[in-house]
């Protein structure tokens, strides 16, 4: 993996202040970081999951433990075996906790960046207690600089919470739908508690239950809790404000809003029932109305339970059982070369901030009154504009408006516009593959690359996209600035976003 | 009088650690129940433990074969629909 940063002066920095600003979250309400106890920003300061700035820097990876489950969600589908799919729940290969001992090692000396492992399933980690700590307590023994975390739905959650503490795992996600059983019951079909099946509202309200005592525990023994919640249109929409609240209250860290994923193919309830995920503009303004309440965290990639890599990216295809089983590794040199390359993005983000702090001014950058533009960017890492329009899979949507720059979130295609490293595609399909890139950047008024070919080029000209290759290598915020100032000056008229963006 | 494991199991490891009697053990392709220790938790739970736990309709039989718990009823999705929506997907 190409990452720039490790080129950088590291004596220059040594001086630049600690702390400060974050990119894309200073000044920002719904990621600002800048509330929190030290301590808080210490433990979250290189978490990818936690931190939206840290993941522009550092990977994560998942390791497929955890195959049972003690309830059924709706949007899930227990045959969950696939190769292709990336959405949470699914795994190609499941590990026991040895082999996934020896992948972590794997992984994190091949890709130094990486900081975290997770634990998420595909069932939950804590049905599947023992394979779930039989990973963590080898990775705490092994490779003490990787930070441990879980996702769980909270279910036996009050149960492991020593282990938990013992283990040093400092992040635990707890995945809350709901605080009100029959809301629940639309989003539970069963429970297994205590040696029965448990449907309905009964059901949902011994989950609720469980959930929310784990989580006064976790915040107790001060540990860092995340919460997730699937956003389902018509059954926890509006309910979800007041999950925020409560969350919030009781000392929760983040919030992380994330969309129903329902096709029919996945064979989940919701999937062949018909219902809908929610649009770009119905996430972001419930993301918007929680925010008041929490830091929200928007960049999440809902990824798979195998997934390995920056977020965004997965490299899991390359850290196969057969492919690791021939690696030796020496894990304690491995360690020396990712304190040096951490130290390096260190000194490089310190570098970032000091820049940021000497530009930082209270001045609005545009006109008050201006309408904010949206503006896509393509990056492959390191906080800068450096993919290739073709080469993307996904583009960072950010709202530039006259008080700063904000992170909306990810916006994922299926297929990039080039078919490999410098083959464009043909025909029909060409069309199809850039038709679902415009219409995932319809509310966007630009789009910034590396570089962008004159074929799509003048398709997002045609669509209302301001394409621009000018900003390649510059980091985003910067770059997403500069061409909204562009973008007025040039006297382009702001997009309706809510009306754009509906459907 | 035992349960069995047939093939449409997804080896998720739910049922195992949970059989009273130590009846369930890994296998390939998938899980199976020794019949000569099986109880069908006779006398330990109310409700087969396996059974309860399985999330796939239609993996464990009882005795007489039938399926301890039938399409539809875990999922909560009709048959219909289901048989539906997979006809669609194949006609696509």
């Amino acid at each position: 993996m190409e990452l720039k940063v490790l080129g950088q002066d590291n004596s220059k920095s040594a001086s630049a202040p600690a702390g400060g600003c974050s990119s894309g979250t200073c000044g920002s309400s719904e990621d600002g970081m800048g509330h929190l106890p030290d301590h808080v920003r210490q433990k979250v300061h290189n978490h990818p999951c936690y931190s939206e700035e840290a993941h522009h820097f550092y990977a994560r990876m998942h390791v497929a433990v955890a195959p049972a489950c003690n309830i059924q969600c709706h949007y899930c589908n227990r045959k969950y075996d696939c190769a292709n799919e990336s959405r949470p729940g699914v795994v190609s290969e499941l590990l026991s906790p040895d082999q996934a001992a020896k992948k972590v090692l794997a992984v994190a000396s091949e890709i130094p960046q990486m900081t975290v492992l997770g634990v998420a399933g595909p069932g939950d980690p804590l049905a599947n207690p023992e394979r779930t700590f039989s990973t963590f307590r080898q990775i705490a023994d092994k490779a003490p600089d990787i930070k441990l975390c879980l996702s769980t739905n909270g279910l036996a959650l009050p149960d492991h919470i020593d282990e938990i503490v013992a283990l040093n795992v400092d992040h635990v996600t707890i995945t809350i739908n709901c605080v009100d059983p029959e809301v629940g019951a639309k989003i539970y079909p069963w429970v297994f508690w205590n040696n029965k099946r448990i449907k309905g509202a009964k059901g949902a309200k011994i989950l609720i239950e469980r959930q929310q005592q784990g989580l006064e525990m976790l915040i107790e023994r001060g540990i860092l809790v995340k919460v997730n919640s699937v956003l389902i249109p018509g059954v926890n929409d509006e309910h979800l404000k007041e999950v925020s609240k409560i969350v919030k209250a009781k000392g929760t860290f983040l919030h992380n809003v994330m969309p129903l994923i329902a096709e029919a193919e996945h064979g989940t309830f919701y999937g062949v029932m018909g219902q809908r995920g929610p649009n770009k503009q119905e996430l972001s303004d419930l993301q918007d109305a929680c925010a008041g309440d929490m830091n929200m965290m928007r960049h999440c990639r809902q990824c798979r339970a195998d997934a390995v890599g920056l977020l965004g990216e997965d490299r899991g295809q390359e850290f196969t059982l057969d492919k690791i089983d021939v690696l030796d590794i020496d894990y304690a040199a491995a360690m020396e070369k990712r304190a040096h390359v951490h130290a390096g993005i260190e000194a490089h983000r310190d570098a970032l901030r000091a820049e940021k702090a000497e530009k930082t001014s209270i001045d609005l950058i545009a006109p008050q009154g201006t309408p904010p533009a949206r503006i896509a960017v393509t990056t492959k890492g390191g906080g800068v504009i450096n993919e290739h329009f073709g080469h993307a899979k996904e583009f960072l949507v950010y709202e530039a408006s006259p008080e700063g720059v904000r992170f909306i979130g990810p916006r994922k295609v299926e297929n990039a516009y080039c078919v490999g490293p410098d083959v464009c595609p043909a025909g029909e399909e060409k069309g199809t593959v850039l038709d679902a890139i415009l219409a995932a950047l319809d509310d966007c008024s630009a789009v910034l690359s590396a570089k962008v070919g004159i074929e799509p080029w003048s398709r997002l000209e045609d669509a209302g996209i301001t394409p621009s290759g000018e900003f390649a290598m510059d980091e985003i915020d910067e770059a997403v600035k500069g061409m909204y100032l562009q973008l007025i000056e040039q006297g382009w008229s702001g997009k309706d976003l809510d009306v754009r963006a509906v459907g | 009088m035992a349960l069995s494991i047939i093939e449409s199991c997804v080896n998720c490891y739910a049922c195992e650690p949970l059989c009273p009697s130590q009846a369930i053990a890994k296998a390939d392709p998938h899980f199976l129940i020794d019949a000569k220790k099986c109880t069908e938790c006779d006398g330990d739970f109310a409700d087969p433990q396996c059974a309860t736990i399985c999330p796939i309709e239609g993996a464990i039989l009882n005795a007489a074969g039938e399926a301890i718990n039938p399409p539809g009823s875990l999922t909560g999705i009709p048959p219909f629909k289901l048989a539906e929506a997979m006809a669609e997907i194949q006609a696509r």
